[in-house]
């Protein structure tokens, strides 16, 4: 059951479900998976990965009943990659209304010469505000992105920002809702830290 | 900014690493989570695993390792060999691969990359190309595993990439043939003229062997990430050491 796990994965039809289990298991951390509305609210904690498009992430949530049982979640969550952007207002991609649960749109990055798209391999943070999310973690720190669409800077809401043709939101965090724009489960030990720092979090 | 990339690759044979010269006479390098966790600790930005016997003896690739390659990891890696459906490709990312590679079954089944690109986005899908210098321009090769069916797919490389691209590869790997396995650096002037057509990231392998030519390549081919294998297998470049020089040069990295 979820109240044993420390963490519940959504099962939000990604690839990347393996990975992240795996993650969690090098920490030491007791996760299931799951897209049971029941099993989600009642979890201590709540991870959201996405990978995929904006549109038939969404669509699946909404298929699963899980629309509301994200929005009105209290535990920890902690969206990543697309799991974050689909916690904010909307996205450009299949022209998406997401969870609204954080401020802010999706936007594709443009086609620049010299930065090919997708965003893809190691970037930095330049942390604008502090975060028990962020404990430990270093601006000389590197982690892992591979992303098409960003979320727009200098929200309100935003902790870290990340550059590469434009600067994008790479950290957000409003109240219990957290998101991450790389993948901390493929950022070596710097990507570690912020999911044990997450785990740590009530 | 983004670093440039650095990525060790191993390329598989029943389960073991293995090498060859010019696309022959594989010899055997050593275990593949041995190398892989000494590739992670020794700095590499992702790694690649590839199955050299997989496409050209119709099977696919043996889903355990990769499973624990992803048990051990923490750094991306991507898996090729054998992927032709996307029952396949969903096999090997849900063993925790972060990317599939395809080369000859794309060739085969151009559409395979769009099934694989709105199954499973672009950023999963690596097109791998391999290609040969001719008097009539750069031509893809394909069944490059297998002497025996190695040959010219009919492709000019510089179409097939744009159409990859177009389709939704997420990345290309140029594996510039006329180097591979020989050490006289990366095939810069194709290496060029690809990354004119590619918008998406493109990743140089074939030729490395020096420490000059990995500066070379950042520098002369704006590549977004440069491959090796044996010089890596071998010793003779150590990628802590390979990025020291990189960062000494004005390359951005991730040290």
């Amino acid at each position: 059951m979820s109240a044993e796990a420390d963490v519940v994965v959504v099962d939000s039809g990604g690839a990347n479900l393996a990975s992240l289990g795996f993650a969690l298991d090098r920490l030491g951390a007791r996760s299931m998976v799951s897209a049971d509305p029941e099993h989600i609210a009642q979890a201590p904690r709540v991870l959201l990965p996405g990978v995929g498009a904006a549109g038939s992430i969404m669509q699946r949530l909404a298929t699963l009943g899980l629309i509301d049982t994200l929005r009105n979640l209290h535990c920890p969550v902690l969206g990543i990659c697309l799991g974050m952007q689909i916690l904010c207002a909307h996205s450009e991609e299949d022209d998406t209304r997401c969870l609204g649960i954080l401020p802010g749109t999706v936007k594709r990055f443009a086609d620049t010469v010299g930065a090919p798209v997708p965003h893809m391999g190691w970037n930095r943070l330049r942390i604008t505000d502090d975060d028990p999310l962020l404990r430990g973690v270093r601006p000389s720190d590197w982690f892992y992105f591979v992303h098409s669409y960003h979320l727009e800077p200098g929200l309100p809401t935003t902790l870290a920002e990340t550059d590469y043709s434009v600067p994008f939101t790479s950290i957000v965090r409003q109240r219990n809702f957290w998101g991450v724009q790389f993948h901390p489960e493929r950022s070596s030990a710097a990507g570690a830290r912020v999911l044990s720092n997450f785990l740590e979090l009530a | 900014m983004l670093a440039k990339r650095i990525i060790p690759c191993l390329d598989v044979r029943d389960g073991q690493v293995v090498k060859g010269v010019r696309f022959r006479d594989h010899r055997i390098v050593g275990d593949i989570l041995e190398l892989a966790q000494r590739y992670r600790d020794e700095g590499a930005d992702e790694l690649v695993f590839y199955d050299i016997t997989a496409s050209p003896d119709g099977r696919s690739v043996d889903r355990e390792w990769v499973r624990r390659v992803a048990q051990l990891l923490d750094i991306p890696f991507c898996v090729a060999g054998g992927i032709r459906s996307i029952a396949d490709g969903e096999a090997v990312l849900n063993a925790g691969a972060e990317k599939i590679s395809i080369n000859s079954p794309a060739l085969e089944n151009p559409s395979l990359i769009d099934a694989l690109a709105r199954r499973f986005g672009s950023q999963c899908v690596v097109v791998g190309v391999d290609s040969e210098t001719t008097a009539g321009g750069y031509r893809v090769h394909r069944y490059t595993g297998d002497p025996n069916r190695s040959g010219d797919s009919g492709r000019d490389t510089l179409a097939w990439v744009r159409e990859a691209v177009d389709r939704g590869a997420g990345e290309i790997v140029l594996n510039c043939m006329s180097s591979d396995g020989v050490r006289r650096g990366y095939d810069l002037p194709q290496l060029r003229a690809v990354r004119e057509c590619c918008p998406v990231p493109l990743v140089a392998s074939g030729g490395a062997g020096t420490l000059q030519h990995f500066v070379d390549v950042f520098l002369q081919a704006r590549v977004d990430a440069a491959l090796a294998a044996s010089v890596f297998h071998s010793g003779e470049i150590v990628v802590h050491e390979l990025k020291q020089t990189l960062i000494g040069a004005g390359v951005e990295i991730r040290p």
